[in-house]
């Protein structure tokens, strides 16, 4: 889970981590009125979760009243990769001599956590990781004891960063490590850390990203999830309880198990169709849940068929089977194809039980991805 | 003969009187598992399925000289269950639950190099070996004994290509879901090396996704320390980056690590056959055999 910038930098900020002045606006009036608060010259900064803001727009710097008003204007409401743009950070534009980064996050081929530390920060820090690793310093830490204050200022002077902030920046990298430990962490970064001419160190820009699963303990963290939450179809899918992941294709997919699921995808593929989404509905196959499932699918605009692969385990094929009639039958008309493949403990009586007027049944998961694809080519071509 | 799991193995089920627990204990008894005692903290002296409860594992183990564990334990208390079963010195912990915070379970890979027990999971259907045990929640039936070794990311991929091998009559000796969480106990390596091992193991298909280096890693043991032929299967080649894919391990980066295409080509480097769909992994198996 992604928080916001604005919403990171809250969370750095209540730690003591050193930030700039700022404000949240959701219109124009309001980005020049904080900015008159703030004082020019401001930057102007896209709220969506995509990397890249500046250089596809989405970040201006302005010096007075007409220039915010010019970017506001221009960056509220864009379209920025995908994404609709309807709230700004309108914040202090910070006045610097370098560029740093610092991250944490974990390293799952070790299974540890990692400092990263460069003097090297700024927009092309992912070519610097890719072309000169080594400029990027990185320590693991051990979980159990967490991040000793001496690795904090090891990876701080292994990076080279001068001695007149290397004190500054090792207490952002200690803090930066306890919020990753205790908010639960993934990715957590600020690129760039600015150093100032008068050698203070202000955190200009703020990655968050929460795991997920432990999103039972960070309840605070959670809400804010709410408020990020920028795809429709997601929201819905976070509501029922599914894994779901929407893709561009236009054949549905709903499977159970995430693996099984993605090889129905890549099968679609195989096939010469194109996927529309990830949906793994679990275990079992209750009707709730196959309706569920349907409603999601059904929901999605570019569906034009649905192929619905169960491989029935502890859950019997004849017990999902009833669950998909019950849940096509709740519609008046079953608005696109569905092709549905049982396979695995009682299989066959699945199959029986399976209305035919509803649906069409396939034995094998190769039968029922190229039947699937079928329909879907022929009702684009519609 | 088989790894790991046998019918002299000697299981204590962790969480056994809750939902899951309960009912997953009793298709494993009814399958022929040696279950012989159940840990949940507080319910120690009741019974479920005619096995006894004991308020915690070391009291399984002492009264009925358990040798391994089933968590069947809620993701919030997940990990604890999994430090009890490793602290308690159990040969094998398998742990079912989905869902356990990663930096949990950073603590636990950290205390796995301090014990002898070997963990398999999170978030895994276990392990079984046909016609003797299955610890976890793979279904029975559509297992059969024989001489293929199986390890897998994913469940009911693991059920689908079995499958496909047993409705070939090609049976298997064990197959391990080792889970498709980003930190787990046994990893592909460790199923691999064991499998090796087993003089009754004449092929081993190996099922893996999306996300971290663990089958690159794979590919170069199997290249440097492997004479049992293995057959391949990787899913998620349609994924796209930075989208968790249902597991919290199967997920492509940012920056471009973790994809099918790379650890296709290391599997074929390694001389591996990798499956465009799951037929064609059976079929590689019938060749290799």
């Amino acid at each position: 889970m992604k928080l916001h910038e604005y919403q990171a930098k809250q969370v750095f900020a209540e730690a003591g981590i050193p930030t700039p002045g700022s404000a949240l606006a959701t219109s124009v009036d309001e980005v020049v009125e904080v900015a008159e608060d703030l004082g020019y010259p401001v930057a102007v900064k896209a709220q969506v979760h995509v990397g890249g803001r500046g250089k596809a727009g989405g970040i201006k710097l302005v010096e007075d009243a007409d220039e915010a008003r010019e970017a506001a204007e221009s960056i509220l409401g864009m379209d920025l990769k995908g994404y609709t743009v309807e709230k700004v950070l309108v914040e202090e534009a910070v006045d610097f001599t370098n560029e740093l980064y610092v991250g944490v996050t974990m390293d799952r081929g070790e299974g540890k956590p990692v400092v990263m530390v460069s003097e090297r920060g700024g927009v092309d820090i992912e070519q610097v990781a890719e072309k000169d690793p080594e400029a990027i310093v990185r320590e693991h830490v051990d979980p159990a004891f967490g991040l000793h204050p001496y690795q904090a200022r090891k990876a701080v002077y292994d990076a080279g960063i001068p001695q007149s902030v290397a004190r500054d920046v090792a207490s952002v990298v200690s803090t930066l490590y306890d919020l990753f430990e205790e908010r639960d962490g993934s990715d957590v970064e600020i690129n760039p850390l600015m150093v100032t001419s008068d050698d203070d160190v202000v955190a200009a820009d703020a990655v968050m990203n929460i795991d997920e699963d432990a999103l039972f303990r960070q309840p605070e963290l959670a809400e804010m999830e709410e408020e990020a939450a920028e795809d429709d179809l997601e929201a819905k899918a976070n509501e029922y309880g599914f894994d779901y992941v929407r893709l561009d294709g236009n054949t549905g997919i709903i499977g159970n198990g995430a693996g099984l699921v993605m090889t129905t995808l890549d099968l679609v593929d195989y096939y010469g169709g194109e996927p529309a989404n990830f949906l793994d509905i679990g275990g079992g196959a209750k009707a709730e849940r196959v309706t569920n499932a349907l409603d999601m699918v059904f929901s999605d605009e570019n569906v034009d068929s649905v192929v619905f692969n169960i491989f029935g385990g502890i859950t019997r094929g004849d017990e999902v089977a009833k669950g998909i009639n019950a849940a096509l039958e709740q519609f008046d008309e079953i608005p696109k194809p569905v092709v549905v493949r049982l396979a695995g403990t009682n299989a066959a009586e699945g199959r029986e039980i399976l209305n035919d007027d509803l649906v069409t049944v396939e034995e094998t998961l190769e039968g029922a991805v190229q039947r699937a694809v079928e329909f879907a080519n022929e009702e684009a071509d519609q | 003969m088989s790894i790991l799991v046998d019918d002299d193995t000697r299981v204590v089920v962790q969480g056994i009187t809750g939902g899951e627990g309960k009912f997953h204990a009793e298709q494993m008894i009814e399958y022929g598992t040696n279950v012989v005692a159940g840990a949940v903290p507080g319910k120690g002296g009741q019974e479920v399925g005619g096995v006894p409860v004991y308020d915690t594992v070391d009291q399984a183990v002492e009264a009925e000289d358990a040798d391994a564990s089933v968590v069947f334990v809620p993701p919030a208390f997940a990990a604890d269950a999994i430090f009890e079963g490793l602290d308690t010195d159990l040969d094998l912990v398998v742990a079912i639950t989905e869902g356990i915070p990663t930096q949990d379970m950073a603590k636990v890979y950290k205390r796995l190099t301090e014990v002898d027990t070997r963990l398999i999971g999170p978030n895994c259907p276990g392990i079984i070996t046909p016609g003797e045990a299955k610890l976890g929640i793979l279904p029975g039936n559509i297992f059969e004994s024989g001489n293929v070794g199986l390890v897998s990311r994913s469940g009911t991929l693991t059920y689908q290509v079995v499958d496909s091998l047993t409705s070939r009559g090609i049976g298997q000796t064990t197959a391990i879901g080792i889970g498709g969480d980003p930190i787990i106990g046994t990893d592909f390596i460790g199923a691999l090396e064991l499998f090796e091992n087993d003089p009754d193991t004449h092929a081993v298909v190996m099922c893996g996704e999306i996300g971290g280096e663990d089958e690159e890693e794979a590919a170069e043991y199997i290249a440097q320390n492997m004479d049992t032929p293995v057959a391949g299967f990787i899913a998620g080649r349609t994924a796209p980056p930075g989208k968790r894919m249902g597991h919290a391990g199967a997920i492509v980066s940012g920056s471009g690590t973790g994809t099918a295409e790379s650890k296709i080509n290391a599997l074929n480097d390694a001389g591996v056959p990798v499956g465009d769909t799951p037929e064609e992994v059976a079929d590689s198996i019938e060749d290799l055999l």
